[in-house]
């Protein structure tokens, strides 16, 4: 990697500054908490605008599971407010601990391993305001769980990497956090097996808080995490290893532990770029067949929804698999100048929305 | 004139028995459920096929004719109203099941599949799809994408956009695009929720990926009488704050409950002011300890009486008087206004208490029977549109229930779109700038405003009559509500 240019770092602290700088900045890259790497990296004599002074939780009626926040706020603080009231955020955003934001978390469109159970962040995300390309203050959705009014904005916001405006408040709804987790873990001898799994538990009525597939020295092993009141737990647990026919139960504190780990991508090796590619176990085969020639770690989360793979070589080699086998991918982690891989669905509705909400190009590019 | 141009080339695609252009044949298109407005197209295309849509959609763009897309028109807002001498493009007969994968749990479909009937293809597998709207028999999954439809168990699994995987859709300039996949995830901006709740604005779905969830080993079902709506609606604060995530939470007022047991005898206590249904869903013995608790809860909420439903059949009575609540109370007087707005959950108690005023103060009946859970109310505003003055009034009515909605923070719609009906309250919602960034993405994918002109925005013309009485699908027998 070349050396950069150092950026100019611009940190506004009201929606009024922001508009000021979108109308007065030719260029622009939006930053959060920088935990993703690969998305914050301005290209050469762009500014950057941090969100940091956008930090604070505005409403929080636990009475009413819904909360607005500004978008530099940190997702450990939204979840602390939360957890004194039994509440969490059902998506189970990545990389909380290494100081994630709201506004972050909802540009990359990122979701955890959590999110098989209820769904991931576009489903929680009821209402956002953001400052478009042109410097508009603009608003859609809103602060109730229920809304059809207006186009979805919202959901153009998840997923968009600063590219169509600049997030400055958010408003999510959340749910009761279950009593106590339990994961039972087992393992395969090959991916087919643990996709056979994954599968049979798709058919089966368990409530599944968690499934995940993590390939661990080339060993493929399930982790299915259950939740909800801890009278029932240790019992549920059982039915579902029986079910199951084989697995180890895992206790409260090493179950906190490995989903603690998985959120913060603790399995990925210093200096590898990590990847976010949406799957289907029926794209799974296919795809693990190149990642476990290529042998890097890798990690099947949502039942088989979506992989995240570490990618320690050429990113150019894996965009070109990707595009092969008609999959995309997002750099979340890494160096890169160009977050995007492989084929992706839906560009010429992109532009088009771009054209609009950023027409001057102020943002980078989508 | 190029209306006669499209016509001959429309002709020349789609056979006689499917372009209808004599009035007799459009008379049944010309409203939907919202019966208050009503034009005429001037023709309307029986889509068999994708091609036939995209055609049509095309054609309609190079003669600059506008389009309306339709699926079962039991749009409650005027969503699927005609633009006069536009095309009306019906899609009932779209309605292939395209793909089902029960191992992924995702069905792909046409548009014009009807609601249920998506549940019906996979329950022999255990699977169902969640989004229930009332009118699920008759409406399509093109029209719920198109509103994002909810229904009473929505609570935990949420609406259609949570529901909607991909879209592959014809655009209003004819051009053919793939939104989102066959994954839950994706990546770049949500183009897929983005399109849902469009209200037709965005062109036309012709294909979409479904998520399928699997059916809850164990439901509990209670009922719990109350002798004042607020009671009850304060009752689901209480039940929201416990903890408890139910799968639905449904309020019927005392009308609503006299309209539902005479239409289908669902056996609820007659003398309630307010009834509430709750119901968990989920693995036996977590159901079964969070239902206790619930049952704890409900009886501090200070009920008159309280039944738990005790096999399934006692709760599909339960459901069956609930999702016919709705056209049933239609049938206590000649005409209404339905309201869809929504309240934060903890204001319930309050909005409620508010309506039975407004009520009063405009000597009109107003039913309720709503999604509790979520704060989306359902006020059914009775009037008799042949005595002077009570339309008038009626709407006055509905006004300050959508103005209180607002003021308390909630929206103007949760389930039923904006349509025609409601685009005179957009203003009050949203800021003038938010509105001109909507119409500005509308024009980057629609520049001539073809596809559904006159909906949604606040001032667009969209000439239309003022009627009174039932669907005109119901009038010829061809549309039931039950
Ligand atoms: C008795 C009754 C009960 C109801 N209960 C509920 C309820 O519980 N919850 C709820 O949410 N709604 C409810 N509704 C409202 C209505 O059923 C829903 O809005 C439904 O989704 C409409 O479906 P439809 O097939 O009838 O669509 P239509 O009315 O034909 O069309 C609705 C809108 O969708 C557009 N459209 C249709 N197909 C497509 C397509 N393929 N692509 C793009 N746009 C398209 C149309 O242009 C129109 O704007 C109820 C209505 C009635 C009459």
């Amino acid at each position: 990697m070349q050396k950069q240019a150092e950026s100019i770092l611009l940190t506004p602290e009201s929606n009024d500054d922001v508009q000021e700088i979108l109308r007065t900045h030719e260029r622009l890259h939006v930053r959060g908490g920088g935990t993703k790497t690969a998305l914050c990296r301005p290209a050469d004599g762009a500014a950057i605008l941090a969100t940091s002074g956008l930090s604070d939780i505005l409403e929080y009626e636990p009475g009413e599971f819904t909360f607005t926040a500004r978008a530099g706020t940190p997702l450990r603080e939204i979840e602390a407010a939360l957890a004194e009231h039994g509440q969490y955020l059902p998506f189970d955003p990545p990389l909380v601990e290494r100081g994630a934001t709201l506004g972050g978390t909802i540009a990359a469109g990122l979701s955890g391993s959590g999110r098989q159970r209820y769904g991931g962040v576009r489903d929680f995300l009821i209402g956002v305001r953001f400052v478009d390309g042109q410097g508009q203050l603009v608003r859609g959705g809103g602060k109730v769980v229920k809304n059809a009014a207006g186009f979805d904005l919202p959901k153009l916001m998840i997923g968009s990497v600063g590219r169509l405006g600049v997030i400055v408040e958010a408003s999510f709804k959340v749910f009761p956090r279950p009593q106590q987790y339990g994961t039972v873990c087992c393992a395969h001898t090959t991916i087919r097996a643990a996709l056979e799994q994954v599968a049979r538990l798709n058919r089966s009525a368990f409530d599944i808080e968690a499934l995940d597939i993590a390939v661990e020295d080339g060993r493929p092993v399930t982790y299915v995490r259950q939740g909800g009141l801890a009278s029932t737990l240790g019992a549920r647990q059982e039915a579902l290893r029986n079910w199951l026919g084989s697995g180890d139960i895992l206790g409260a504190s090493e179950d906190a532990a490995i989903w603690q780990q998985a959120g913060d991508f603790a399995w990925l090796p210093p200096g590898a770029a990590l990847v976010k590619i949406p799957v289907t176990l029926n794209s799974i085969p296919l795809l693990d067949e190149f990642l476990a020639a290529a042998n890097v770690e890798r990690r099947y989360i949502a039942a088989g929804n979506l992989a995240w793979v570490s990618w320690p070589h050429d990113l150019a080699e894996l965009d070109a698999q990707l595009t092969q086998r008609e999959l995309g991918g997002l750099v979340v982690l890494g160096e890169t100048a160009w977050p995007f891989l492989g084929a992706r669905t839906g560009a010429s509705v992109a532009a088009r929305v771009k054209a609009v909400l950023d027409p001057h190009n102020r943002l980078p590019a989508l | 004139m190029s209306t006669q141009e499209l016509m001959a080339e429309l002709a020349r695609r789609i056979p006689a028995e499917r372009l209808l252009q004599r009035p007799a044949q459009l008379a049944p298109y010309e409203s939907d459920a919202l019966t208050a407005f009503r034009s005429r197209p001037l023709a309307v295309v029986l889509a068999e096929t994708q091609e036939d849509v995209i055609q049509t959609v095309r054609l309609c763009h190079r003669y600059s004719v506008p389009f309306v897309a339709r699926g079962s028109g039991t749009s409650l807002s005027g969503g699927s109203l005609p633009v006069p001498d536009g095309i009306l493009i019906a899609l009932n007969k779209l309605n292939r099941i395209l793909r089902i994968d029960i191992d992924t749990r995702v069905a792909v479909v046409e548009p014009g599949v009807v609601n249920l009937d998506v549940s019906r293809a996979v329950a022999a597998q255990g699977l169902y799809y969640a989004p229930d709207p009332s009118s699920q028999l008759i409406c399509t999954i093109g029209g719920n994408v198109a509103f994002n439809s909810g229904g009473a168990h929505c609570l935990k699994y949420g609406m259609t956009a949570n529901h909607v995987l991909g879209i592959k859709a014809v655009l209003p300039d004819g051009e053919v695009v793939q939104l989102g996949g066959n994954s839950l995830e994706s990546v770049g901006p949500d183009l897929t929720g983005f399109f849902v709740g469009s209200e037709g604005l965005f062109g036309i779905a012709l294909e979409i990926t479904l998520r399928l969830l699997p059916k809850p080993e164990r439901y509990r079902t209670v009922l719990a009488a109350y002798s004042s709506l607020a009671a009850a609606g304060n009752a689901v604060a209480q039940v929201v704050a416990s903890g408890l995530l139910p799968g639905a939470m449904e309020i019927m007022d005392a009308l609503a409950i006299e309209a539902a047991e005479a239409a289908v005898h669902a056996g609820y206590p007659r003398d309630a002011a307010a009834l509430l249904i709750v119901e968990l869903e989920g693995e036996e013995i977590q159901v079964e300890a969070e239902f206790a608790h619930l049952l704890q809860v409900i009886e501090s909420s200070g009920p008159d009486e309280v039944r738990v439903a005790v096999d399934d059949a006692d709760r599909a009575r339960i459901w069956k008087g609930r999702k016919s609540a709705f056209s049933a109370v239609g049938r206590l007087s000649p005409d209404y206004i339905v309201q869809d707005g929504v309240v934060p959950r903890s204001r319930l108690g309050e909005a409620l208490a508010t309506i039975e005023r407004l009520s009063r103060k405009h000597e009109l009946r107003v039913a309720n029977v709503f999604h509790a859970g979520d704060g989306n109310l359902h006020p059914l505003i009775l009037y008799d549109g042949r005595v002077a003055g009570e339309l008038e009034r009626a709407e006055v009515l509905a006004g300050e229930i959508i103005a209180m909605c607002i003021e308390l923070g909630g929206s103007i719609t949760g389930e039923h779109g904006v349509g025609m009906e409601k685009r005179q309250h957009m203003p009050a919602m949203f800021a003038e700038t938010d509105l001109e960034v909507m119409a500005t993405l509308r024009r980057g994918l629609d520049p001539a405003e073809l596809a559904n002109r006159g909906k949604m925005f606040p001032g667009s013309e969209a000439p239309a009559l003022h009627s009174r009485g039932p669907h005109p699908l119901e009038q010829q027998g061809i549309i039931s509500r039950e």
